[in-house]
This record gives structure tokens, sequence and C-alpha cells, in this order.
């Protein structure tokens, strides 16, 4: 009648249940794409590098992937950051202002990142050192942001703000061999990032100040420089996609400029299974989850579905991720299945 | 005797723990029914399936003999089983009536009449013998108060299963013997009572009858007089308690050069200025009622707390105290409220228990995992730390097992002072007397050891010397022969 | 005490107002913002034009929301100016501010875009470009270029916006009248460079590389831009394989024109200063009362070296 079973022992790694229903929602994705077109998963070699749908999404993911992993970072603090687009839009505009004002592209370059970082030194000032809500600091460069980069585009007289140079658009849209380079890019960064906060104690100290700030305090981690840093870090992550969504289409355009990406960001951090209160960083889940919402933006677009429903279904596939993610609708779906049965 | 609440045969099994097996559990009306065991005996999962906050694998629920399923607190609630938890689970920014009313908040047109909320929040109150002014945040009462107003809470007019889960936790012993009058009288009302509390003196005092509980399993029941202390705590722990032997000569003073001095240390309202001072190998408790201002000298000699006067040493080193600069110079510090100071509920125990060590080396340079494990794998071992694997969040362990991990870490950090505020709340008989058993062990390697207590049996057992506190002021200093109850308590009480 | 000191400042402002009037016309210029590349460009050329014609011009720039709109609108009544440019932010909910404007006397001209009110008399005349027509210019362009056999990939604009809209009529009410002329994709871009690109790599992929497509027509030079990068991207020769019509005429396209990557633009003119000034000027001397949209012409440019 009574079983003594002995004491369970879960041995799988708990990253694999977190990942796979981000991978679950991109299988049913493309799923759907190979119904509506059989050509959807083509792969050819044009122009010297690889060309169709699925290099697409990934190379469409790519800016937005590394904006989520700084996003990620601030997240696991239990902070967030919504200036990220803003500060994509100051740095296009700096890099543009830069490279008409003559200087090297290397130098423009650098420049543009700097500008990114100081984004966030302002941003960890406002949250680290004054105390003030996450949501409400970024809130104030996510407002002022475009304006700034506006700004900027005046300064040289920005009537025609297009730019032509081979260092920035071989970064955005060349290729290395086969390979687009801003996916190479992309995952250098994405290592990069991940030496930073695993081969060191930041991630612990980023995740300790996220679960408890108080209790971190205590235990002498410093949470102020902790926190300002996780600004920073976003803001670098944020320049970068910045550099290439600019070097992209060869113009800066602060008003439309990686519109929504803060949103896109925070998405792709919650369907990579991070959580908005903070004390866990997933990097590879925030990159899935980007590549997840490319992969249904791209489908989207090829699909021929009329324009006016594309952000409708773009919610209702989304609400569905995050639903497969709950833990209590799976339980209540479980629930009905077992219920079936009987 | 029939029961009012009754649980049959419950099992339940967690991933990779056997929570409850076999139990079987009844309450009849106008009972205080006390349920004890270790941390992980299986209380919090019993309580979980009676309050509607966990389902049992297999067993039977009944309520006054007709069969039941909570699915949910609402579902218990409805059909009368009320709840009060160790940590109160109430809105403290809210205003007391808010917190009575939220989810049944009575209306008039389809609108909330706040009128008679506030009128039924007074009512609720008056019956518990409590008059406060309902139309502020609960948050600027005292935990005791907070206490019963949760209490009241929990008691509807059909209410006829009140579980008090460690009610008297953070109250001092007036407003302990206050909420044991409370649940004396509402016993006499005809409720059936399940009662909670690490306090063996408190559930002698109250209970009718006891349920022992050990790794899930039911290891006794009886009434108070089949079941004597000495005959409970083998049933709880397994093993006979070894009595906690003071493993050193009475009065043993330690001289040489002192590891820390603090000389007028004080913070303007908080604290009046005090001085102290540790050797290596001494021991020292810090004693007083509730509010003397234990825990606010061991943060300012941490540092957690900003001393607006006085100075400093360690090692003769005077320093400007603060968390990191007193982990550098090797002070460690466990908090007294480990929820809300100590843990990191979404980190694992390995997480939870390196992080003092890895803030003291920069996080520059890691501890490798291998470090991590073996620190981990060792303390898990030497604290006895009930998990399946160092991995596990310590927000899934229960209290005495976070409280334990908190300890880990200040350990690990391999301190030369260590602050222990109340290192044993919340804490059952067994991990208890280790606990205590453990303090005396490293202060015979050298460690200096300052503990913060409202125990005076735990003070008396770790203790070379016993700092006497009052009203936020240092008020006496005890040692050897002197360190005992009635000393103690005639200096804490003196004028 | 304090009532008379204010009653003083305001003769004295109300002095002070009168002597810059006496001077010149006093105009209020409610903008709506800055996006893109035309409508700062619209912005210089009335603030220059402004200068020309000796007006003393109040700029506003509402930064794209309705309530700066209202509050600049307000502002200028409140400043007794002699008459309003309003390019709307948005159409609906003018009806209270246009009153007050009235009852003040101040005669209100809208610009660029048409606002929606139930009593028509609340301002005096649109003046502006005709979207319509902008599409209707490019799809006859198509039409003769491609001697009515096409294949079409639409780059929209904004979902909803007027101009996308209007645009897309324009464009159909031509295309109708061609039986093998047809829009085979369409989609929208945003009328941003990043949205085009974006779209047009998607219609490359679900097309097989364009086969079969004769012509790219975009809302805006913007999108189009994109679009040309992306199929240049793709190995593709915009301009040759493919024929590219949009709107605006902005400097970056009067340079693909030049090289052939891209075929036609309608243009938006920016320079309209020129348009909107005479029509409030004599309005403000004769009074006398001008048809409810007035027209700035559109001219279509093509590239210099036209493509097959």
């Amino acid at each position: 009648m009574k079983s003594f079973s002995p004491p369970l022992k879960i041995s799988t790694p708990r990253a694999a249940p977190r990942l796979l229903w981000p991978l679950v929602a991109l299988a049913l994705i493309f799923a759907v794409d190979g119904i509506i077109s059989p050509h959807f998963f083509a792969i050819r070699i044009v122009e010297g590098r690889l060309f169709g749908n699925l290099v697409d999404i990934v190379y469409r993911a790519t800016p937005i992937a590394i904006v989520a992993l700084g996003m990620a970072i601030v997240i696991g603090t239990k902070g967030i950051d919504l200036s990220v687009g803003a500060i994509i839009a100051i740095v296009g505009a700096t890099l543009d202002w830069r490279i008409h004002m003559g200087d090297p592209h290397l130098l423009a370059l650098a420049i543009a990142l700097a500008a990114g970082v100081a984004c966030g030194l302002w941003n960890g000032l406002l949250v680290a050192v004054l105390d003030i809500q996450p949501i409400i600091a970024t809130l104030i460069l996510m407002v002022s942001g475009r304006g700034v980069g506006l700004m900027i585009n005046l300064i040289y007289g920005g009537s025609d703000p297009s730019f032509e140079s081979p260092l920035l658009q071989g970064l955005s849209t060349g290729h290395i061999g086969l390979i687009p380079t801003r996916i190479l890019v992309g995952i250098g960064l994405w290592i990069a990032l991940w030496a930073l906060v695993r081969r060191t104690a930041l991630g612990l100290f980023l995740e300790a100040v996220g679960a408890n700030p108080k209790a971190a305090e205590l235990a002498g981690v410093e949470a102020r420089a902790i926190k300002w840093a996780a600004y920073v870090i976003s803001g670098f992550m944020a320049a970068a996609a910045g550099v290439i969504l600019t070097a992209d289409t060869h113009t800066s355009d602060p008003v439309s400029i990686g519109l929504y990406s803060e949103l896109d960001a925070i998405l792709a951090v919650v369907i990579g299974g991070g959580s908005l209160n903070g004390g866990r960083i997933y990097l590879l889940g925030a990159v899935l989850g980007a590549v997840v919402i490319q992969a249904l933006t791209t489908s989207i677009l090829t699909s021929g579905l009329p324009p006016e429903y594309n952000l409708v279904v773009k919610a209702g596939v989304v609400l569905v991720v995050l639903l497969l993610q709950s833990a209590r609708t799976r339980a209540a779906v479980a629930r009905l299945a077992t219920g079936r049965k009987r | 005797m029939t029961a009012r609440i009754e649980i049959v045969a419950a099992a339940k099994t967690y991933p990779g723990v056997r929570a409850l097996d076999d139990v079987d559990f009844h309450v009849a009306a106008g009972e205080v029914h006390a349920l004890l065991g270790e941390n992980g005996a299986g209380k919090s999962t019993l309580i979980k399936i009676m309050t509607g906050a966990a389902t049992a694998d297999a067993g039977e629920l009944r309520l006054d003999g007709r069969p039941m399923r909570f699915a949910s607190p609402a579902d218990a609630r409805a059909a009368g089983v009320g709840a009060v938890y160790q940590e109160v689970n109430l809105v403290p920014t809210l205003t007391v009536t808010e917190n009575l009313a939220l989810g049944r908040l009575p209306r008039r047109f389809g609108l909330v009449d706040w009128r008679a909320a506030r009128v039924q929040a007074r009512l609720r109150l008056r019956k518990l013998g409590v008059e406060i002014d309902v139309e502020r945040p609960l948050g600027v009462y005292s935990i005791a108060i907070q206490q019963l107003v949760a209490i009241a809470r929990a008691l509807d007019e059909d209410t006829s299963v009140l579980v008090l889960d460690e009610p008297t936790a953070s109250l001092d012993a007036a407003e302990t013997a206050r909420l044991l009058d409370i649940v004396r009288e509402l016993k006499g009302q005809g409720l059936a009572i399940v009662f909670i509390s690490h306090f063996l003196d408190q559930v002698y005092a109250i209970a009718d009858r006891l349920t022992v509980l050990r790794n899930g399993r039911r290891v006794g029941v009886g009434t108070p007089q089949e079941i004597p202390p000495a005959k409970l705590v083998p049933l709880m722990l397994g093993r006979e308690l070894e009595a906690v032997e003071r493993a050193r000569a009475a009065g043993q003073t330690h001289t040489g050069e002192p590891i820390l001095v603090a000389q007028g240390l004080g913070k303007t309202r908080v604290m009046a200025p005090f001085d102290l001072t540790l050797h290596p190998g001494e021991a020292v408790g810090l004693s007083g009622l509730l509010g003397a201002g234990r825990t606010e000298s061991a943060k300012l000699i941490f540092g957690a707390l900003r001393a607006d006067s006085g100075s400093l040493k360690i090692a003769g080193e005077k320093i400007n105290p603060s968390p990191r600069a007193s982990l550098a110079r090797g002070i460690a510090f466990c908090p007294e409220d480990r929820k809300a100071e100590g843990i990191f509920a979404e980190l694992s125990i390995r997480e939870n228990i390196a992080i003092a060590l890895q803030s003291k080396r920069g996080w520059l340079k890691a501890l490798s995992r291998a470090e991590q494990d073996r620190l981990a794998s060792e303390m898990i071992e030497a604290l006895g730390i009930a998990t399946p694997d160092a991995e596990k969040p310590v927000g899934q362990l229960s209290g005495g097992n976070q409280q334990k991990a908190v300890l880990a870490r200040a350990l690990v950090s391999d301190p030369r002072v260590l602050i222990l505020d109340e290192p044993t709340r919340g804490i059952d008989v067994g991990a208890h007397a280790e606990i205590v058993a453990l303090i005396r062990r490293l202060a015979g390697q050298g460690l200096a050891v300052l503990v913060a207590s409202s125990e005076l049996e735990e003070l008396i057992a770790v203790s070379d010397r016993v700092a006497v506190l009052r009203d936020r002021a240092f008020v006496g200093e005890l040692s050897g022969a002197d360190i005992n109850q009635q000393t103690i308590m005639r200096t804490i009480a003196a004028p | 005490m304090k009532l008379t000191s204010l009653f003083s400042a305001a003769i004295g402002a109300a002095v002070l107002m009168s002597a810059t009037s006496a001077l010149a016309v006093t105009i209020g210029f409610s903008q709506v913002g800055d996006e893109g590349d035309w409508r700062p460009a619209f912005s210089r050329d009335m603030q220059a034009e402004a200068k020309k014609e000796g007006i003393d011009l109040k700029f506003a720039d509402a930064q794209g929301k309705e309530e700066a709109q209202l509050t600049a609108v307000r502002s200028f009544i409140a400043q007794k100016v002699d008459a309003i440019i309003i390019a709307p932010v948005v159409v609906t909910g003018w009806d209270q501010v246009l009153r007050e404007a009235k009852r003040a006397n101040i005669p209100v001209f809208l610009a660029d875009r048409d606002v929606d009110v139930t009593d028509k008399s609340l301002y005096v005349t649109r003046i502006s470009a005709d979207f319509n027509l902008e599409g209707k210019l490019a799809g006859a362009w198509l039409a003769q270029a491609s001697k009515g056999n096409c294949n079409i990939v639409e780059l929209q604009g904004t979902t909803g916006a007027a101009p996308a809209i209007e645009r897309k009529k324009g464009f159909e009410a031509i295309i109708s009248n061609f039986p093998n002329m047809k829009i085979i994709k369409t989609q929208s871009g945003d009328f941003t460079t990043d949205g085009g690109k974006k779209v047009m790599e998607a219609f490359i992929k679900s097309t097989d590389n364009l086969k079969g497509v004769c012509a790219s027509f975009a809302h805006n030079d913007n999108m189009q831009l994109g679009a040309i990068q992306a199929m240049k991207e793709a190995g593709l020769k915009p301009g040759k394989d493919v024929l590219m019509v949009s709107v605006d005429y902005v400097p970056a396209m009067k340079t693909e024109l030049a090289k052939g990557e891209a075929n036609a633009s309608v243009e938006l003119r920016s320079a309209i200063g020129k348009y909107i000034y005479p029509v409030v000027l004599n309005y403000l001397k004769d009074k006398k009362p001008l048809p409810k949209w007035v027209v700035i012409p559109s001219d279509l440019h093509t590239a210099a070296t036209p493509g097959n």
C-alpha cells in the first residue's frame, strides 16, 4: 500500500529546464514557418556569405541580444535599464558626428563606445549613489536621450547624416569567411561578458546584490560599486549595439534607431528565464530570448501577413512563451491532461 | 475524543526530500496540540497541508469527520482553518485596518465601506485585548502587536482551527505571557489550536497533547505527562542530548594582547558610548531585554551601523568600522534577522557560504569552483546542514538550516573575531546544542567570540564574560561564578 | 496692491507686444517635432523664409507630443500673435483650442497634415502637398517605365499614418488601370531606413531573390535607402534589376538617383515656406475666404540614367 522510495536525486543540470521552454517556442515558430513557406530554411551562399532566413534571424537578433546581455546583468541586480534605446541613439549620433568631423574611424568608434559608458555612469550614479529607483532613474535618460542625439546631429548641420566607413560597415554588415562579422562580434562580446562575470567573482556579487542588498553589504560586498558597474556594463553593451545598428543603415536617425529596444531586451531576458526580482543572471537565456523574438519578427515579415496584424501576433506569441515558462500554467495544463486521462 | 481536524496517513515528497511519510495527526475542539520536531522533521509541510499551502501526495484530511481537499489557503480559510506564521505575513506599509480587511472588504452599494472595516478591525482586536489606532500603518507597531494583528486576521467568526507557527519567536517574556493567555482563552472558546514553538517551557505550559515528528515520520504522541522533557528530547533527536559541558575552569580569565578594543563607541539616539575588550580565545556574551541594545552594539562593532563617537582597534590597529573594513581585518558577523540581512534566497548554499570570503579576496581573485565546493561540503558536513546537495537555493531550506548557512559564511571567511547576533533564533533543540558546542570549540581554537542573545541559558553556557545592557547602555560586566541566571537577571533589573 | 502691480505688468506687456507687432507681422508656428530628414529641413526653411519676409516667427517644437502642441498654441493665443500655423501631431482633439483661437480673432492655418474638426470654419485653410497625388505620380511613372507590366513590392509607412494611407491609395488608383501591374508583397517599414532594410531582406528571402519582381515602391526615401542597401548586400542591382520609386527626394536619395541605384523620387518639398507665408500674409491683408485646401505642387525627379 505504501511505497518507500528512496529520496529523489535530481541530477540533471539546473540550466536545462530553464532553457527548454524558449527552445520549445523557437521550434514551434520554425514549425509554423516550415508549413507556410517550404523554402524558409534554405541557406545559400550569396556575395561570399551565408544567406537565408535562418542567417537573417541570427544576424538581426545580434544587436538585441547584445543589449539583452547588458540588460540581464542589470536585471540580475534587481534593477532595470529603460535607457538602452536612447543610449543607442546617442551612440549613433556621436559616431556619425565624429566621422563628419574627420576623426579616424577607429577613434570615432572608441569615442562612441565611451559615450555609451558615460551614459551608463550617469544611470549608475542615479541608482547606486543617489538611490533613485532604477525605473525612474533610467527613465530620465530614456526620455531625454533621443533629444540629445538630435542635438548632436545639429552640431554638424545634420541635413544629410549619412556616412561611409569601410571599417564600421565591415563590423556591421561585412563578413569574415562565410560568417557575418556582427555575429562574430556578438559572440565575442558574449564570451567576454561571460568571462567577466563568471571567471571573476563579479557575477556572484551582482547576484548577491540583487538577491539581498542588505545581506550583501554585511557580507562585505560593496553594493554601490557593484550596482554602478551593472549600469556601466549595460551602457557599454547598448553602445556596441548602437554602433552595429548605425553602421547598418549608414546614417544617424536618433528618433527611430533602436526604437523599443529596451522592451525587446527586457522581454529577451524574461523569455530566457530571468526574473525581474533579480538575484540571477542567465546570459545564454538572454541570447536565446533575443533569437526567439527575432525569429518571430522575421517569420511575420516573410509570412505575407498584413502589416496591421504584426504587433498583435507578436504579442500573442510572446504571451504563449511566457505562459509556457510559468510553472503555474504548466501545472494547470498537466492537471487538465491527467484529469482527462482519468 | 472526536477530532475537529484530522490528518490520516499523509505523505509528501519534494525533489530530493521525503518531507512526510505516513503521518497521522488530529486535534480536538478545545485542545492545544503542540507539534514538535527538529528542523526538517516535517512540521512546516504538515502545516502547509492543513492550511492549503500544499497538497499531500497521499493520505486524507478530515474536518469534523468530513474528508476535505484544500486547493489553496483561501479554501482552508473558508473551511475555518486560520494560520499565523513565524514570519508575519502582513503588509507593513498598509494600515492595520487594511491588513485585517484585505481579501474580505465589507461592501456597501458595491463600494468598499471603510467605516465598517474600521469598526470590524477594532472589534477583532478588542477580542484579543488590543487597543491601538487601526488607521496607522502596521509597520509602526512592535513585532508583538503585529503578531496579535496576524492572529486577529486568522480568526474569523467561523474559524474552528487555528495554527500558530512559532508565534512567540520574536516576543519578550511579558509579551509571550500575554500571548499564551490569549491562546488559553481561545481554547476555552472551543477552538482547536495547533501550537508550534521551539521554546519547550512554553510548550509544556500550554499544550494538552504533543505530537513529535522526526525525518518526516511521527515518532511520538501523548500528553505532556506521558512525554516529559527527558523523554521528548531523545525522541526529537533520535539520541540522548549530550549536556553542554562548560569545558573550562570557571572564572577563567584571558589576559594578554586584546584582539578588539572598543572605546566610547556609540551612536546618538541608538546606543550610549560603551567600552568593550575581546581577547583571543574568549567568548563574551551580550545580555539584556529586548530593545536593550544588544543588536545595536554588535552592529556598531562590526560597522554595520556607523558610530558617531569613540574608536575601535583591531589587533592594535585603529580602524574606521565598516563591514568591508571589518571583514578585511578578520571580523565576521552573523545578523539576527536572517531573512532580511542574512541569506541570499535565490543563490545556492555554496554561493551563500563562499560570498564573505570572496568579497574579502576581492572580485578579481575568484575562488575556484573546486574550492567553493570544498568549503561548502565541509560546512554542510560540519554544521549538519540538511540538504541533498550544495546547489540547492538557500531559500528552499528550513529556517534552522538557513541560519547554519549564514554561520558557515562567517566561519569560512577565516575570522579572528566572530560576532553572533541571536545565533540560535528559530532553531530547534538539537541544532541549538550543536551551535553552543561549536561556539565553545571555536573559542577553544583561539577565536574571540561575541554572542548577543536573549536566551540566558545559552549565554551562561558559552560565555567567559557577560556584558549586561539596559536601555541602550552597558550597565555591568560579569565574569566567573557571577555568570548565573540570578546575578544576570539582578543586573538587568537593578535600578 | 498685488492686483494693481499685476495690472500694470499686463499693460506693460501689451505695450511691448503692440510695439513689436507694429514693426512686423507675428506668426506662431507649432511644429510636430524633428523626426527624420524632412521635418528638420521644413523647420529650417520656415525660419529662413520668415526672416526673408520680415516676419517675427515664434517657433515651437512639440517633440511629437499632443499636449506640448496644445500648450504651444494656447501660449500663441495668449501672446496675441497675428496668425497661427500648425503642423498637427494628431488629427483629432482640436475643436476646443481652435475655438479659443477664433474667439481671440487669430486665424489658424494648417501646414502639412490635416485635422478632424466638425466646424471647418475654425481654420482658414490647409496648405500642404497632396499625399494622394504623390502616390499617383509614383504610380504613373512606374506604369510608363514598365509599360504597364510589373510585379511590385511595396514598403509601407507607419501603419495607419495619413501619408502611408494616402500614398498607397493614390498609387493603387493608378495601377488598378493596368491589369498586369500588381502589388505582390507589402509590409510596413515604419518610414525608417532600418525598417525598410529589414522588410526588403525578408522580401528577398520570400521571393527567391526578388525573382519576377520588377519594382519596389516605398512610401518614403528613407525606407527605400534601406531597401537599396539590403538588395546590394544580397548581390542584386537596385535601379537595374528592379525599378526603385519612392517619395520625399531627400539629399541622400539625390545621390542614389545620380548613381542610378534608384530610379525616381517624388519630391515632398521641405522648402515650402515660400508657398505658405504668401497665403497667410495675403489673408491677413484682405481676409478673403480661401478654399479649405491649398495644394503645394509635387514634382517627380528621375535618375540621370533611367533603368530599363
